[in-house]
């Protein structure tokens, strides 16, 4: 406990309550809600509109400010889902699990969306809407590994066996995150090498960077957000006969 | 720039808004699809929990 500053290890112990987690939570969605809002419209605009359009792919390079986001976010909410999987398996923290599983769907939803924008961006520019290279190939299985994930969940009817499954899923799938990352290093892809994360000398305008940087962090909050619903609704269902929830039904 | 122009996207207009489309309509349903489900539920629960204080 040490190394914790006692204030943020009490607030992690109180988040821990799944009555104070479901009222927090609450209160918190809205502000977030609206941070979000107002990133989007700052950074599609910025995007969009005062982004001048690239040399080389006209207005189609455009696709990049939903694409490069939306690919970070499949990974990063990857590593989450397992690091709170792991957590729950190893300290049978239920809030953990639950936000394990809620990271699921989220998870999902940004590695189809990288998929169809990648796919809709190669067609006008390398003339082909899917090749099986590495990049292209290791994030469609990253999208099996989360459909994965959802329907062993699904499958299990008591929920606390079924966490631990979908944990230990999760934790096997990790080996594909640095696959993923690095496969336009390792092996010769079609789908172009990093372009921010070059930080020393990123290849690109600090008029096109910007918006795409606003935007992901956008789609960080838009994954809380999500993932926090979820979270809030698989709570109540799992703890339906507990005495916090049928007080929270009596005010219906 | 006008109106048109912009969504003319230098002739990339239907990979540029179907990818844009595609991603507000994702991004909408797995947002309010659990608030749904949970209005539900919780709607379902406080029906059962009075019948079961009348009987």
């Amino acid at each position: 406990m040490s190394i914790i500053p006692k204030p943020v290890g009490l607030f992690f112990h109180k988040m821990a309550s799944p009555p104070h987690f479901y009222r927090f939570t609450g209160r918190l969605i809205p502000w977030l809600s609206w941070i979000f809002l107002i990133l989007v419209v700052v950074g599609l605009y910025g995007g969009l509109v005062l982004a001048p359009a690239d040399y080389q792919q006209g207005d189609s390079f455009r696709i990049i400010y939903i694409h490069v986001p939306s690919a970070w976010m499949s990974l990063f909410v990857y590593v989450v889902m397992a690091v709170a999987g792991g957590i729950g398996l190893v300290w049978r923290i239920k809030l953990a699990e639950i936000v394990a599983i809620s990271s699921a769907s989220v998870g999902a939803a940004f590695t189809f969306i990288a998929l169809v924008t990648g796919s809709l961006w190669g067609k006008p520019m390398w003339g082909t809407w899917w090749v099986w290279d590495a990049r292209l190939t290791s994030e469609l299985i990253l999208l099996f590994l989360y459909l994965g994930v959802i329907g062993l969940y699904g499958a299990i009817d008591d929920k606390r066996t079924a966490s631990r499954a979908v944990a230990i899923l999760a934790l096997v799938g990790v080996v594909n995150i640095p696959i993923i990352h690095y496969s336009v290093e390792w092996w010769n892809t079609l789908h172009q090498g990093p372009t921010v994360s070059k930080m020393d000398k990123p290849s690109i305008h600090i008029s096109m960077l910007w918006p795409m940087l606003v935007m992901a962090v956008a789609f960080k909050l838009y994954y809380v957000i999500a993932m926090l619903q979820r979270a809030r609704t698989e709570l109540v269902i799992r703890e339906r006969n507990s005495q916090w929830v049928k007080t929270l039904l009596e005010s219906i | 720039m006008n109106w048109q122009e912009f969504f003319a996207m230098g002739g990339y207009a239907f990979y540029v808004w179907f990818s844009y489309g595609i991603t507000f309509v994702v991004m909408l349903i797995i947002a309010i699809s659990p608030i749904i489900q949970r209005k539900q539920f919780l709607r379902q629960q406080a029906l059962r929990l009075k019948r079961q204080d009348k009987s």
